[in-house]
């Protein structure tokens, strides 16, 4: 390993080994940063997305038409403030609650505010595909409210919702990239504070390969699991062409929810 | 007993409001197995989901036998708070086209449900569902889920989840037209012997008139929202008394398009008769020769039923012998069609 280091341009060894030292803490720095961010927003992205559905006039638990404006305008208007911006923005937040407005750890702070509508979105879109006789059954049933959104709902949407989840995941791990703005850690930091400003392009492209190796690993992950947990494909004849088609309907739902 | 009084719904649409049922009267008895037919649009469905207000009727009142306040008098369903109606609800089971299985639930888990949601113990549930999945003949699909079922697996399925409640009502909406006619049949058999053997009552939707001829024993027939004929089977089977019901149990009968006679009339066969060679007795006994336009014979719960719609000769003095021997048959009614329009 040596041998080849010396035997190349000594900047590029150089680069090289900045790489080799600093790799293992930045991706755990994207990756810690990502997995809270993107934990914090489902524990609001969730129930709002579920109230976004129920929440209608001929939903299962129909809110009143204010309350419902209201939740709508503030996701559409966290979703549109470009997330460089609301990075700064949120400056006082992050103090408050994270303690600093700088670094990996405050960077979560905006990463969540900026995702926790997307994921609502996200959420709201899986529930609207359900088939609205299951629920009409459970109301059927005698099912109150809130058993027919635990009991019905969440359930029989938990493929939609993990392909959902992966998608979250993967795009909040990239807006997390331009952490690096505000002094946050992590492989986007490396590759825009290292990489881009002192022209290192070894540690530039090194930094977006593994970014793009990350994304490939959680998305597969994420659409196996949602193809793996759906009982709606699981019989033995149709399985394969089933899982070939979930795996498209993923792929599909991945490209519409690109960007938060 | 089921009691509806006076049930109208409007919907608001885009385009004004759409009266979907009007001033619709029912009284359906307990233990009976009672269709509602109808063309579709006619508002079959909406009608139904009144029964256990899956939709709200805009005026009257639904009674449920058995549903009293503290002095004994019949609660109107409509007058309940959420949550007593959710209670009241359990005793009314519902079946749907589209089966309505929980996907991610395996099948003895979808026949536990209503129980869980009653708060029914974990193990009481799953022993009580083991014994609906024997009744509804399919005890081998306990861990099966219903994406791995045929369609008429899925109904029996559902069926056993309705029962799991032991509700006093079934409500079956369309339940078997998704299904091929031996299916069908098996369904509604099965339908038919829970009647039967638990007493409950069934109500039966469907567009289909063999389904009405094969279980029910009352049947409603509406349209346009309105509740246009109404009493047992055999009765409104053998002679429709309106437009509306002719048209639905005879789609055929009406529709021969040659030849609008002088007069025209409608006999019916009343049970037994109807293979007895009348147009030929009238023939030779009368001299009398009639035009058939159309003819509708069926087998209603064991008994034969028909009609038959004659076009009488032009001259009057051979059309009023004819009348006079028809009218003379027995088990024979016989009545003149003045809105014949071929």
């Amino acid at each position: 390993m040596a041998e080849f280091f010396v035997s190349l341009d000594p900047k590029i060894a150089e680069q090289l080994q900045y790489l080799i030292d600093n790799v293992p803490f930045a991706i755990w720095e994207t990756f810690y940063s990502t997995v809270l961010a993107t934990l914090f927003a489902y524990l609001i992205g969730l129930p709002l997305g579920v109230l976004l559905v129920v929440g209608e006039k001929d939903g299962v638990l129909p809110l009143p038409k204010a309350l419902m404006s209201v939740l709508n305008v503030v996701v559409n208007l966290l979703r549109s403030v470009p997330f460089l911006i609301l990075m700064v923005v949120v400056f006082p937040l992050s103090r408050v609650l994270v303690g600093t407005s700088i670094g990996t750890k405050a960077t979560i702070v905006p990463l969540f505010i900026a995702a926790f509508p997307f994921v609502a979105r996200l959420v709201e879109s899986s529930i609207r595909e359900m088939d609205r006789g299951v629920i009409e059954a459970a109301q059927a049933m005698g099912c109150s409210p809130f058993q027919i959104i635990t009991k019905v709902i969440l359930p029989e949407c938990v493929p939609s919702l993990l392909t959902g989840f992966a998608t979250a995941f993967v795009t909040i791990l990239s807006y997390g990239a331009m952490s690096g703005a505000i002094g946050g850690g992590g492989l986007g930091a490396m590759a825009l504070n290292r990489g881009y400003t002192r022209h290192q392009n070894v540690v530039l492209w090194g930094a977006v390969i593994l970014l793009v190796i990350l994304v490939q690993i959680f998305q597969t992950i994420g659409t196996r699991l949602a193809v793996g947990m759906d009982r709606r494909l699981s019989d033995k004849g149709g399985k394969k062409r089933g899982r070939k088609a979930a795996m498209k309907k993923a792929s599909n739902e991945r490209r519409i929810g690109g960007s938060m | 007993m089921i009691e509806l009084k006076h049930i109208s719904k409007v919907f608001p649409t885009a385009d004004g409001e759409f009266q979907a049922l009007t001033d619709v009267d029912l009284t359906i008895p307990t233990g009976d197995i009672f269709g509602i037919v109808g063309m579709s649009g006619a508002g079959k469905s909406t009608l139904v989901r009144c029964i256990n207000l899956l939709e709200r009727p805009t005026s009257g009142q639904v009674l449920i036998d058995g549903l009293l306040d503290e002095s004994g008098q019949a609660v109107d369903l409509c007058a309940l708070p959420p949550a007593q109606l959710r209670q009241a609800r359990r005793g009314i089971s519902m079946i749907f086209q589209q089966f309505n299985l929980l996907m991610q639930r395996t099948c003895l888990d979808n026949i536990c449900f209503p129980m869980e949601i009653a708060g029914v113990s974990k193990a009481k549930a799953r022993e009580r569902a083991r014994e609906l999945l024997e009744t509804v003949g399919l005890p081998d699909k306990a861990d099966a889920y219903p994406a791995q079922l045929s369609g008429g697996q899925k109904q029996r399925i559902a069926i056993a989840r309705a029962l799991a409640s032991d509700p006093k009502i079934l409500l079956c909406d369309e339940a078997t037209s998704a299904l091929d006619p031996t299916t069908t049949r098996a369904i509604l058999r099965l339908i038919q012997d829970i009647n039967r053997r638990l007493g409950i009552t069934v109500v039966v939707i469907t567009h289909e008139m063999a389904v009405v001829e094969e279980i029910c024993t009352h049947v409603a027939i509406l349209e346009h929202g309105r509740l246009v004929e109404t009493g047992a089977v055999e009765t409104v089977f053998s002679n429709p008394q309106t437009e509306a019901g002719r048209r639905l149990v005879y789609p055929e009968g009406v529709q021969i398009d040659r030849l609008p006679p002088a007069g025209v009339v409608r006999v019916a066969f009343n049970g037994g008769s109807s293979y007895e060679p009348l147009i030929a007795s009238l023939a030779i006994d009368c001299g009398v020769k009639v035009n058939i336009l159309g003819a509708d014979t069926r087998n209603v719960n064991g008994q034969a039923f028909g009609t038959m719609l004659l076009g009488l000769p032009e001259d009057q003095t051979e059309a009023a012998k004819a009348m006079s021997y028809l009218k003379a048959q027995k088990d024979v009614t016989v009545e003149e069609v003045h809105d014949y329009h071929g």
